[in-house]
């Protein structure tokens, strides 16, 4: 192609600007108008954007810009309006008893707001988003307590966890694992079977039950309590219930007493910081099984 | 003899390959070198079997060049076709693992190494190979001149295909840098590097031989992304391996350094690959496939360079609100807002350049893609520089609103547009009337179109919930939802997007049927879309 050949296109009426590749010609329209000055009206934007907030690297330090802003300094301040909101509700949950705070409707209403993010944050983990816990993991809606489920205990155990060495106060307990010479297989058979005689379950063998009932006597209801009710201060769980926290089967049941699983639950003193734990405690007592 | 170099070239290959195993410091290198021997085994095969000995002279004057060099982008559009398929099937089963996480089988085929094989298929392979096939095009015919180097670009084209192949059975078998966009390891870079700097020799080469005066500026395009892409790629990779035998390699930058190096390297590799060298294809394809003149020449000047020259700033505005000092997020956003016109400027150029032809849009679905891909470069260039506003981005950012953007952006634009250009190039470069079936076509158009509007709205309403839901505080302050909610409150449209995905994939699909049969030779009878009455005769 010559390096010239400029025409006036019919459809548009513009000129070409002459050259051709391949077949394509380039009109030589103007630039449209509103694209240049909204272009300009960007760069304008970001010319006054720029001097406002911090921008420039100099030598040692950026420019701040006149406004002052800067993303950690908007960020401590939402924090600090958050906190000088509840600092009075905050300072009072913990000058007040924690039943006294339980039964104030303001006081209340604060800690399950804020026990609720928390728990959401911290316990949904392990006890599930609903709370309903799961294999190893207390249910934290029903009325079962393994430490107690008043307002005090329960703000004990959040405190300083189950089992957590960190705390002094933490508390601990340990079942002896019965299949390490304490028992035989076939009487641990037996106590699993008088156990589930004992929470109601359908048993299987009767006569293994009635053998299971002595050896219980003499080996767990000095902690599981007579008819297995349980002790909360030795974390003693309840059996004459249908909540298993390792399972109802005579298997399941078999397996614990053999070699029990204890769970650990950290203590939150240190991390979460008492006014926190106290609105977790209001929140999970609330929560349907508080006694 | 006929190939006899490359035989041999791909026997030493292969013989190091086999060192490689044997000497390997860990088994996921091993393992790696492995698959690298049996592809140079098989492609060795094959070219010994292709071998042809005659004497000194002969044979070359057999086959001696002439007119443009198609071979290899007759490959090259063989390949869009098939990883573009590969790549959104890919894509849907990584939706589908979000929406079903049973989906996700250890540990090959979990999220976490489907998800990088996704959007590498997509962007390397389908893109890479739209790039590729589609540049050689262009320069040759823009250029009127063959490509230069002889059979350089048939090694480029062949190398990039294992590269392809070494960066997706690496990230199957766990091997990563872990970086945005830019995973495979050491040993992969340095080879697409070699790669990369034979495409600049062989486009280069063609641009300075032209028969043409001037540079059409379809070649800018091509030229600004082939340059860009190599110093980003080198930049970003930079690294030091663990063993010279092993697969394991450590950045040569830390902390805000390297987020800020990652993303100035991720934001550009949209911004040049899936960018300018799609404005190059854009601004060959738009004014052939519509017979019209480029709107404006001025305009392809001034919002060239103001998009080159702008787009490389605007990286920080991927880790805004974060340990990146803030002045750096301040320019990252006020360059991205300035990169909104000459965003547009291509837009503009695009389809405009339609006027005069707006009527051919009710008979040729192929121009009706080329079309809704620019419409979709507009929208996502817009959404863009307003998701890097600060306080837009502080709601949109971590959540499915970007997921949401760079698939409107990526299905719509680059998809789009690709797909134009193969269906565009297949008849021509295989000599067919036209193509199998226009109306398939048609069913193509409407099946990506739909998806890529269920995609982008679904993933616009779960990003922006999303958003929402973890910024909802109640009235003492406190966080309303925990995180696991937010995701619980996903799933309707992790499954509505799945389907989105399935419309595209349908799309793909029929396009590989309708290139297969072109290809073949076929044509289907069938009515003209311009409504006349008579078919078409199949020939």
């Amino acid at each position: 192609m010559s390096d010239d050949q400029r025409r006036v296109d019919e459809i548009s009426g513009t000129e070409t600007t002459g050259h051709s590749w391949d077949g394509i010609e380039e009109l030589n329209t103007p630039l449209p108008r509103w694209w240049l000055w909204t272009f300009y009206a960007c760069i304008a934007f970001s010319a006054v954007y720029v001097v406002l907030f911090p921008a420039i690297p100099l030598v040692n330090e950026a420019t701040q810009g006149v406004l002052g802003w800067s993303s950690r300094g908007n960020l401590s301040e939402e924090l600090d309006e958050v906190a000088a909101t509840n600092l009075e509700r905050t300072e009072l949950l913990q000058a007040v008893s924690i039943e006294d705070a339980a039964a104030d409707p303001s006081l209340r209403a604060f800690a399950i707001a804020g026990g609720r993010a928390a728990f959401q944050v911290n316990c949904v983990q392990c006890h599930g988003s609903g709370a309903a816990g799961g294999a190893g993991y207390p249910n934290l809606n029903d009325d079962d307590w393994l430490w107690g489920g008043s307002l005090a205990q329960i703000e004990e155990t959040l405190l300083y966890g189950i089992r957590h060495d960190q705390y002094d106060f933490t508390r601990w307990s340990e079942m002896p694992a019965f299949g390490a010479g304490i028992l035989t297989r076939a009487e641990i058979s037996d106590v699993a079977w008088h156990v589930l005689d004992l929470a109601g379950l359908d048993v299987d063998d009767v006569e293994a039950a009635a053998r299971g009932a002595t050896l219980y006597y003499d080996q767990c209801a000095s902690c599981h309590g007579d008819i297995g009710e349980g002790m909360d201060d030795l974390g003693a769980p309840t059996l004459n219930d249908a909540i298993w926290l390792f399972g109802d089967t005579h298997a399941d049941i078999a397996k614990q007493i053999t070699a029990p699983r204890h769970g650990v639950m950290p203590g939150w003193q240190d991390r979460l910081g008492e006014a926190t734990v106290r609105q977790l405690a209001i929140y999970v007592h609330g929560l349907g099984g508080g006694e | 003899m006929r190939h006899g170099n490359t035989v041999i070239a791909l026997a030493v290959a292969t013989f190091l390959s086999i060192l490689g195993i044997a000497f390997a410091a860990d088994r996921a290198f091993e393992a790696h070198m492995w698959v690298l021997t049996g592809v140079l085994v098989i492609t060795m095969l094959i070219m010994m079997g292709k071998t042809q000995v005659a004497p000194a002279g002969r044979l070359a004057a057999e086959v001696k060049p002439t007119g443009y060099k198609d071979d290899v982008i007759r490959w090259g559009v063989i390949a869009i076709v098939f990883w573009g398929v590969i790549g959104f099937l890919v894509g849907v089963v990584a939706a589908a693992q979000l929406a079903w996480p049973a989906l996700n089988i250890e540990p090959w085929f979990n999220f976490g190494r489907v998800r990088p094989l996704h959007t590498s298929a997509v962007v390397f392979a389908f893109g890479g190979n739209a790039l590729l096939a589609t540049s050689f095009f262009i320069v040759q015919r823009t250029c009127r001149a063959r490509l230069w180097g002889g059979e350089l670009a048939t090694f480029v084209f062949w190398g990039y295909q294992l590269f392809i192949v070494l960066a997706a059975t690496g990230y199957l078998l766990g091997i990563t840098e872990g970086r945005e966009y830019a995973e495979p390891e050491w040993y992969v870079d340095l080879f697409l590097t070699v790669v990369w700097v034979a495409y600049l020799a062989v486009f280069v080469g063609t641009i300075v031989k032209r028969s043409e005066p001037h540079i059409y500026v379809a070649n800018w395009f091509f030229l600004a992304f082939i340059i860009t892409v190599a110093m980003l790629h080198v930049v970003n990779n930079l690294s030091l391996p663990v063993s010279l035998l092993g697969a394991k390699s450590y950045s040569l930058f830390a902390g805000v350094q390297d987020a800020l190096t990652q993303w100035w390297y991720g934001h550009n590799a949209v911004g040049f690959f899936l960018t300018a060298g799609f404005l190059g294809m854009m601004y060959y394809f738009i004014p052939k496939q519509a017979e019209r003149p480029v709107y404006s020449y001025r305009l392809s000047i001034i919002h060239f360079w103001s998009l080159i020259f702008l787009y490389i700033w605007a990286g920080p505005h991927h880790l805004h609100y974060t340990a990146l000092p803030d002045w750096a997020q301040t320019l990252g956003m006020v360059f991205s807002i300035m990169l909104w016109m000459p965003s547009w400027g291509g837009m503009i150029n695009g389809l405009m350049t339609l006027s005069g032809a707006w009527d051919k849009l009710r008979t040729d679905p192929i121009l009706r893609m080329l079309v809704v891909s620019v419409a979709f470069y507009g929208m996502s260039t817009f959404e863009g520089p307003m998701m890097s506003i600060k306080t837009v981005n502080s709601l949109s950012h971590y959540t499915d609103w970007t997921i949401g953007h760079v698939h409107s952006g990526a299905l719509g634009w680059v998809g789009m547009i690709s797909f134009g250009a193969v269906y565009y190039l297949v008849p021509k470069l295989w000599q067919r009337d036209r193509l199998y079936s226009l109306q398939l076509v048609n069913y193509h158009f409407w099946l990506a179109t739909l998806g890529i509007v269920v995609y982008a709205a679904v993933m616009w309403v779960s990003g922006i919930m999303q958003g929402l839901m973890w910024r909802e505080y109640d009235a003492e302050g406190y966080l309303v939802y925990s995180f696991v909610e937010s995701t619980a409150a996903m799933y309707p449209y992790y499954v509505m997007r799945v389907f989105g995905g399935l419309l595209y994939l349908a799309g793909g699909v029929i396009m590989a049927w309708n290139v297969f049969k072109t290809i073949r030779g076929d044509l289907r009878s069938e009515a003209s879309m311009d409504g006349a009455a008579e078919p078409i005769p199949a020939e």
